[in-house]
């Protein structure tokens, strides 16, 4: 048995006392004995909430391994606090097949450090032209589609996507982002990008595309799923097909949630993700969108890149940054929701959309459990992930993952004093 | 010290340096153009973008100071073999220059380079974003002709969007109290110039007899500028100094030009050539500039 001692158990409220995990399940809430044989984590002072689910992560694996792989990456998603993470298929080659699908939850459970679930594209190698296998891909497990990384630009192929989609149950999630409004933007396009002279993607690049996309919802009925939303105007259509009734959720990254496009002045491309870091204004509205619950989740697009090939001039660098090990402390920091509102957004959400059995914390539930201390301090400096692309380095955040579990194994647990 | 950029720099600054360089216009008039300023000294220069005239204004600056160079730049070189800017700043550092001057067709890649090296770097043009010498040498080519850039009225005409000229010599001459204006096609202005200094029109006709200076601009197709209008045609006829519109410019109103110059296409060729084009006077003072520019960064620093 392991007991988890003294935390602020959450669940459909929050409560002091112990949780006690045996073989999957929590067995009991409350005060719970010690004996002799049981491993005991302290959790005072700390959130002991279900474990942490990310709709949003690219693995690299297979294909770029030098960048992460399915192992480093889980290592690196369980000292972020989750326990289940959604890959990417943007691989080499595309998780368009369930050949390519079963490889990734073979090698994810094999690591067996997080449930890794992969995603399907939504066109055959992701080039936008025809479907992808979309029956297989199903068959093998997999239930969100999507072409991350790049849009559906083709609103027909989207459309049988989505019919199809619907038929099965699943999910299409969308990259928004006009490729013709896109450009070659580098930046978001407002007064910073044109000081410094580089191509700017507009707002409206994402904004567009969320808006036909939901008008597309509308017509085939498919669940569907905005990723990584950037801007403030893109917030105002979701928040219309919500109150109109559809089927329609939404993401935000943790670095949209602090940083803008002056961060972009370093010149360092650490700042260069997709999509670009917004306004001031942008960040408040995705934040108040966070709290209220127009964006029902968060979602790292955690996105590897090894130290030499970010080590160039800003427009010449690969797009994204890392973010499994830093997102709750971010968010938490960024945003600072009360615990209940906090795990919604963080486990159940997600969870929730993946058909997962996540939800708050109570006796019978599967042992994903984070354990999470809202109030400390720490400045990261180094990664378990393989790639160290993260705009927080060197940035003081609060909250720290103490431990995490999946399926009531110990995957993570945090040592004071360790090197950071 | 690097000059990354003339973002920042104040009046007071700019006119020291405009002031180091007017004694060098009078260098390079006598018969040996040699002073042995910087003697001993390298100058690095990493040359990204095919740049003649830049390139051979900086080596030629250098040389007026006694100072040697060496140049790297990247046809035939490693960078086809796939070496990245990086191991080519530290390789070429490591050889002991003692300042860098980097041109890049990259927005910052001279802020890597003196990141990375931790030499002084001179800009000599990033992206669309700066290009500090050339503010400076059109500060002064102006103010040779007119005595004063305060209070001139100056316009900025064509591809202001993709150009780090309009942006650098912008801000100079703002700085220096001119009041300054963008004249383009709304597709070739830049996005959002909440806070610059400047005006904007479209209107090129009705802005013509209001001006001290008119400065020309390339379309810069390179850079994507070439797609954003109808045809060359229609934008020569809004936006080209032509003969008929040089015609209609006050008497006292001079033309310049960073070059290279697309002759009948922006500028009239009769109008380059005539007698309000400062053109040929912005290229010599280019010398002078930057040789004012180098002996600033390296003269307080001993070389070690
Ligand atoms: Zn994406």
């Amino acid at each position: 048995m392991i007991v988890l001692k003294g935390g602020t158990v959450v669940g459909t409220e929050q409560r002091i006392a112990d949780v006690a995990v045996d073989a999957e399940r929590v067995v009991a809430i409350g005060s719970v004995d010690v004996g002799p044989q049981d491993q005991v984590i302290d959790c005072s002072g700390a959130w002991v909430g279900p474990g942490l689910v990310d709709l949003h992560v690219h693995l690299r694996e297979p294909g770029q391994e030098w960048k992460e792989d399915i192992a480093s990456g889980s290592k690196a998603a369980a000292a972020g606090g989750f326990t289940t993470v959604v890959a990417m298929p943007n691989t080499e080659p595309p998780i368009d097949s369930g050949q390519i699908a079963r490889y990734v939850f073979d090698r994810g459970a094999e690591t067996g450090l997080v449930r890794v679930i992969p995603s399907g594209a939504i066109s055959l190698g992701r080039a936008g032209a025809k479907l992808a296998h979309l029956d297989d891909l199903w068959a093998a497990g997999v239930r969100i589609f999507t072409d991350d990384g790049d849009t559906v630009a083709d609103s027909g192929l989207l459309r049988r996507a989505m019919d199809y989609i619907a038929e099965l149950g699943g999910i299409v999630a969308q990259h928004a982002e006009d490729p013709g409004l896109a450009g070659r933007g580098h930046m978001h396009e407002g007064a910073v990008s044109s000081r410094l002279g580089m191509i700017g993607l507009p707002s409206m690049a994402e904004t567009i595309i969320v808006e036909r996309d939901i008008r597309l919802v509308e017509l085939t009925g498919c669940r569907y799923h905005v990723q990584h939303v950037s801007a403030r105007q893109t917030l105002d259509v979701i928040r219309r097909a919500k109150e109109a009734g559809l089927p329609v959720t939404a993401e935000v990254a943790p670095h949209h949630l602090e940083f803008t496009d002056r961060l972009v002045e370093t010149m360092n491309p650490v700042a260069k993700m997709y999509p670009p870091l917004r306004t001031k204004a942008d960040v408040a509205a995705l934040r108040a969108g966070l709290e209220d619950g127009m964006i029902d989740c968060v979602a790292t697009d955690h996105a590897p890149h090894s130290a030499h090939e970010k080590d160039v001039p800003f427009e010449e660098a690969p797009r994204g940054v890392i973010g499994l090990e830093t997102a709750a402390a971010a968010v938490n920091t960024s945003v600072g929701l009360p615990a209940v509102t906090f795990f919604e957004r963080m486990s159940i959400a997600p969870g929730r959309l993946l058909g997962l059995e996540t939800g708050p914390l109570a006796v019978g539930s599967v042992a994903d459990i984070t354990v999470f201390d809202p109030s400390q301090s720490w400045t990261p400096g180094t990664f378990v992930s393989k790639s160290a692309n993260s705009p927080w380095i060197g940035t003081e955040i609060t909250g720290r993952v103490r431990a995490t579990l999946l399926g009531g194994q110990v995957t993570f647990e945090h040592k004071e004093g360790a090197s950071e | 010290m690097s000059l990354l950029t003339i973002e920042g720099l104040p009046a007071a600054e700019i006119s020291r340096l405009l002031d180091l360089a007017d004694g060098f216009v009078e260098v390079l008039d006598r018969p040996v153009p040699k002073v042995p300023a910087l003697q001993g000294r390298t100058i690095g220069m990493l040359f990204y973008e095919v740049s003649t005239r830049t390139r051979m204004s900086f080596e030629r600056a250098a040389k007026a100071l006694s100072a040697d160079t060496m140049t790297f730049s990247p046809s035939g070189s490693s960078v086809s073999k796939g070496e990245s800017l990086k191991d080519t700043a530290l390789t070429v550092g490591s050889m002991g220059p003692d300042l860098f001057v980097v041109r890049h067709a990259s927005t910052g890649a001279p802020w890597r380079v003196a990141e990375w090296t931790g030499l002084p770097v001179i800009n000599a043009g990033d992206g669309a974003h700066q290009h500090p010498t050339q503010a400076l040498l059109d500060c002064l080519t102006v103010r040779q002709h007119f005595g004063k850039v305060d209070g001139l009225r100056v316009a900025i005409v064509g591809d202001i969007r993709h150009s780090r000229v309009a942006r650098s010599t912008a801000q100079a001459m703002a700085t220096m109290g001119a009041s300054v204006r963008f004249i383009a096609p709304r597709t070739l202005l830049p996005f959002d110039v909440e806070g610059w200094p400047v005006e904007t029109t479209c209107d090129f006709d009705g802005a013509i007899d209001d001006l001290d200076v008119v400065y020309m601009l390339r379309i810069q197709q390179e850079r994507g500028g070439g797609d954003v209008f109808p045809s060359i045609g229609e934008y020569v006829n809004r936006f080209g100094l032509t003969r008929r519109r040089a015609d209609r410019l006050p008497e006292h109103t001079m033309v310049l030009h960073p070059g290279p110059m697309n002759r009948g296409v922006e500028i009239d060729p009769a109008v380059a050539d005539g007698p309000r084009s400062l053109v040929t006077k912005q290229v010599a003072n280019g010398v002078a500039v930057r040789m004012a520019v180098l002996l600033d960064q390296l003269s307080g620093s001993e070389k070690t």
